[in-house]
């Protein structure tokens, strides 16, 4: 049986532990393709005009899937913590892809609720295979797996690559640290970002995003917040930018969102407001459907340059 | 001595500022959203804002510039993003070097201990228990009392001979309501704008029905919705909205605190198209458009800001639950640069719409019968 997971959305931060999965079940995992105009396409002619770039993409990549397997997996993230859920439209999605995509009847969806952490997880990962007739053994041995290879997946970000980019180290004697900050489906989506980490690292620069942090770092700059957050992609990205902003381990700070993405107004400005506060260069790159490449490209290198600027003239005032 | 303000939102405005003179403080009371209003709002907001942060920022801008020092607004427990934007503006607010106290009404299941703060910093004058049940028990009133004579108007709009006269009188009444100091001055408006209701002369004929869904505040503040209300009213339209202030208060701040889900016949009509809460009034969207179509209401019209995450998500949902109970649906975006000309084309266009829509159901079973006849 071959089962499909679109590469959108939560992918990009899960994915190992669902291929894993499902492979180990003996399931065929079938991708869909990487991002291209076609899909893009699709996705903005299905959904409707307000959604945000990464929801249209969702849309695409189901098209592009849903007629090559048996199942499409379209997960309905609930919370993984019990601080926080996922954006509105994280939950309404399986909703909003049930009435926007027609004759799509293969739609397997996932609630994931699962705030009180591993235990939740070994049980949703049973109902999982209770659903398709898998024995209690099975499943939980394909748990396991899964389980060792989202720490790997994770592990490998510690070291500094981006395994959904190909990137596997970075030169860190690079002259320039830049924090790139973003939601996973934003920055490695190469498509949608216009492979904006991969421009900067061919500048020279070396690249930090909030998954190369350790939990530890991010969860210390929880309390600099007066209300947390209620998402917990936009709180990953919040506490990352802190501690970049508190321990200047990086040069500036580039922000990457989605245009018209709903927590973002929130979380950007907060960023702004607070850069200004510790001095940190910070610039916010808005992407959409319709973005140029070399719009981004000037505005990428300019920033750069100034960045170096600065730091050369620092160097001479200490010489 | 505190100087306190709050958002602007529909005429709420009128009780909440005798809630809290009763509780000894000054108040400002805000101004009505204006074009200055929503200046100020775009200026100092993040793009992509939704149009009620926009227009708040606008309001407490100008709350602050004629001297309020502590502003009060509702907090909320997400994932709707309106439960951080106290957050948010105070942030704003204060980078741009204004000086005051934000104070977070937060909805009692949850934070019940700093609701208690927040409300003991607002009461800064001794009252009996038996002040707080005649200040409480008036205040409701007056709250119940508004929602009343707006859904009056709305009824009433639509069948009026004279064009204009239900907005006259409706104003008429919100202007003796916010006179009124006793609860039973209240009562005895309640019968007079009931009276004044009734003198309107009416046309006698069935208007076309449609029900307001959406975000609460596009829904609630005039402003923010450029009248859609009185514009369909005039178009000869009846309208109801599907929500209220008063029924808002009660799902929201009294069944919070015992952890009763408000607005149960709404959710469970909304299950089979949307099965999870996702904040706001998404969910109650598509659920209150079900409803309108079980009381025979011929179409639906979702009121949102642009970019509000749960609209978003029941705008996707609700051409398809329209469709399946044949109602007409019409989704209006609202953000600064609405103009009302082309709203009202819309509108036009879209009541025409259903009015054929109508003439033809009614058509059908005629021509099936002379077809039955002639066979």
């Amino acid at each position: 049986m071959k089962i499909g997971v679109p590469r959108a959305l939560a992918y990009y931060a899960y994915y190992p532990f669902a291929k894993t999965f499902f492979e180990k079940l003996g399931f065929e995992v079938v991708v869909s393709d990487e991002t291209t105009k076609e899909i893009m396409d699709l996705g903005v002619e299905d959904a409707i005009s307000d959604a945000c770039v990464p929801i249209k993409l969702f849309h695409g990549h189901v098209r592009n899937l849903k007629d090559r397997v048996d199942y499409v997996l379209v997960p309905r993230l609930v919370r993984i913590k019990k601080e926080s859920t996922f954006c509105p439209k994280f939950l309404g999605l399986p909703d909003m892809i049930a009435c926007s995509i027609s004759d799509f009847k293969n739609m397997f969806e996932v609630r994931v609720d699962i705030p009180g952490g591993r235990v939740d997880l070994l049980k949703l990962c049973m109902k999982v295979g209770r659903k398709f007739k898998k024995g209690f053994l099975k499943t939980y041995a394909a748990y396991l797996k899964a389980l060792s290879s989202f720490k790997n997946y994770t592990y490998q970000f510690l070291q500094g690559g981006i395994p959904p980019l190909g990137i596997v180290a970075q030169k860190r004697s690079n002259p320039i640290h830049l924090a790139v900050v973003g939601y996973p489906y934003m920055l490695y989506d190469s498509y949608l970002s216009l492979d904006l980490i991969k421009k900067l690292i061919n500048m020279g620069v070396y690249v930090v995003t909030p998954e190369m942090l350790s939990k530890k770092d991010k969860q210390k700059q929880a309390g600099k917040l007066k209300k947390t957050l209620f998402w917990t992609f936009s709180n990953e990205v919040i506490r990352s930018a802190y501690y970049f902003f508190e321990n200047k381990t990086v040069d500036g700070v580039i922000h990457v969102t989605a245009f018209g993405c709903g927590p973002d107004f929130i979380v950007d400005k907060m960023m702004e407001i607070d850069a200004k506060k510790y001095q940190m260069p910070y610039l916010t790159i808005t992407l959409d459907e319709q973005s140029g490449q070399e719009g981004l490209n000037t505005r990428l290198e300019a920033f750069v340059d100034m960045l170096k600027i600065k730091k050369e003239k620092k160097e001479a005032v200490m010489v | 001595m505190r100087k306190v303000s709050f958002p602007c939102m529909g005429t709420s405005y009128i009780p909440f500022e005798k809630l809290l003179k009763a509780f000894g403080n000054d108040v400002i009371v805000p101004p009505r959203p204006t074009e200055e209003t929503i200046s100020y709002g775009t200026k100092y907001a993040p793009e992509f804002a939704c149009y009620p942060f926009k227009i708040v920022l606008g309001t407490y801008v100008q709350v602050l510039e004629k001297g309020a020092n502590t502003l009060v607004s509702s907090g909320g427990v997400g994932p709707c993003r309106a439960g951080l934007y106290t957050t948010l503006h105070e942030k704003i607010l204060k980078d741009l070097g204004y000086e005051f106290e934000m104070i977070t009404l937060e909805p009692p299941g949850r934070h019940l201990k700093d609701l208690i703060e927040s409300i003991k910093k607002l009461i800064n004058v001794k009252l009996s228990i038996k002040d707080y049940a005649t200040i409480g028990r008036f205040v409701w009133k007056e709250l119940v009392l508004l929602d009343k004579i707006e859904k009056l108007s709305h009824k009433v709009r639509p069948l009026e001979v004279k064009k204009g006269e239900t907005t006259q009188t409706y104003k008429k009444c919100v202007g003796m309501i916010a006179k009124a100091e006793k609860y039973s001055e209240l009562v005895e408006i309640e019968h007079e704008s009931e009276r004044l209701f009734d003198l309107i002369e009416k046309k006698d004929y069935n208007p076309i029905k449609i029900g307001i869904v959406g975000e609460i505040y596009v829904l609630l503040e005039p402003a923010s919705n450029l009248e859609i209300e009185e514009m369909l009213g005039d178009l000869g339209v009846y309208v109801e909205r599907s929500m209220f202030l008063s029924g808002y208060t009660i799902s929201n701040a009294v069944l919070d605190l015992f952890h009763i889900k408000g607005d149960r016949d709404a959710k469970k009509m909304a299950a089979p198209y949307f099965k999870e809460m996702c904040g706001g009034h998404g969910r109650e969207s598509v659920g209150n458009s079900v409803i309108f179509a079980k009381r025979g209401f011929d179409g639906v019209i979702q009121l949102s800001p642009f970019t509000c995450i749960p609209e978003i998500v029941a705008k996707s949902i609700l051409p398809k639950v329209c469709k399946e109970h044949g109602l007409g649906f019409l989704s209006i975006n609202f953000d600064e640069q609405t103009g009302k000309e082309g709203l009202r084309t819309r509108l036009e266009a879209f009541v025409d719409l259903l009015e054929a829509k109508r003439e033809r159901l009614e058509y059908v079973p005629t021509k099936s019968k002379i077809a039955k006849e002639v066979s």
